[in-house]
């Protein structure tokens, strides 16, 4: 059992059971899945309530700020009790395309050869990190929601808006991926 | 922290996809429990599934799996399927109230904010929900490595 565990969960496990967040939610108290609005609560937590968009009562989003912490601590387990000791497989022409450009380690789930504490001091690291995840935080807080808000409760609650943004999610991750990407990653 | 409720506080909120959801009933904090072990299983799932992998998320955008639209998808049917069941039994939270769904109005945003999340995306691998499993699993494999070095 513990063995069948610590391999790496196939799709149609994983996705039938984020899909349940949803309904588990919403029974446990009318909460709508959602993650990116921890961020935005983080911040008017943080932040002086000068700037009005974080300027309202995050006390009362308090739950959702939990739920983040719940998915923090579980990141803990899987990685510490149940991780899986081999390394990750991934398609043959990644693994060939990424091999140019250095990226060989993938005893990880993210590629430590980019992702580093050393590398956050180099312009390319910055790049990946700190201006990715800019972009990140503030397309999620642009667009109200993230791939749970809106590709996984708003489609689910078949809200056209939320189609649009989960397009522009793809369409945006496709020109990254297979267009721009390229160019950094040879930095 | 801010004391007092600003008068449009729930329009402020209500900028965000999932912030305007208040209950009437007062609880005590440790009600919000549910919601913490709710988190940690899903987290478990998301580093199981390796949604938190860098190396999925450009299989994802590569089209060179299955893996990741598998996962989106079946959620997404999940969801809609218990989204209309919910609606169509008109059925209560355990604490007995509505559940309430709000339609998104439409705004630009969805679609700028929408490209530039993509390119994050893309960039870190991570959409913010994996963002906090993997500080979940950078902090202990630091922490071990520390511990056995």
């Amino acid at each position: 059992m513990i063995e069948w565990i610590k391999q790496p969960w196939p799709w149609f496990i994983a996705g039938p059971l984020i899909g349940l967040t949803v309904p588990a939610l919403l029974l446990m108290g009318n909460k709508r899945f959602g993650i990116s609005s921890a961020l935005r609560h983080i911040c008017a937590s943080c932040l002086p309530a000068k700037i009005p968009y974080f300027k309202y009562q995050w006390t009362k989003e308090i739950w959702n700020l939990l739920f983040v912490f719940g998915i923090f601590l579980g990141g803990i387990i899987a990685a510490n009790f149940i991780n899986n000791p081999n390394p990750i497989q991934v398609n043959a022409n990644l693994v060939a395309e990424l091999k140019r450009y250095g990226i060989t380690n993938y005893s990880q789930l993210i590629p430590v050869d980019i992702f580093n504490w050393q590398a956050l001091f180099h312009f390319k690291g910055l790049l990946f990190m700190v201006f990715g995840g800019f972009l990140v935080g503030f397309g999620t807080r642009y667009a109200g929601g993230c791939t749970s808000g809106h590709a996984i409760t708003g489609l689910s609650n078949l809200q056209w808006p939320s189609l649009v943004a989960t397009c522009c999610f793809m369409i945006g991750g496709f020109i990254m991926a297979n267009f721009i990407l390229p160019f950094i990653l040879q930095l | 922290m801010q004391k007092n409720t600003p008068d449009n506080d729930f329009e402020i909120r209500s900028l965000d996809a999932n912030c305007i959801n208040d209950s009437e009933l007062a609880q005590p904090f440790w009600y919000n429990i549910k919601y913490v072990i709710t988190g940690i299983l899903f987290g478990i799932v998301f580093v199981k599934a390796e949604i938190t992998s860098w190396f999925r998320i450009q299989e994802m955008f590569r089209l060179q799996s299955f893996h990741m639209y598998g996962v989106i998808g079946s959620a997404v049917l999940v969801g809609a399927l218990s989204v209309f069941l919910i609606k169509r039994f008109n059925i209560k939270t355990i604490n007995g109230e509505k559940i309430l769904l709000d339609q998104k109005p439409f705004n630009i945003g969805q679609v700028i904010g929408g490209l530039l999340f993509g390119f994050g995306w893309a960039i870190t691998g991570a959409c913010p929900g994996p963002l906090f499993a993997q500080i979940g699993t950078g902090v202990s494999v630091t922490m071990y490595s520390n511990y056995f070095v």
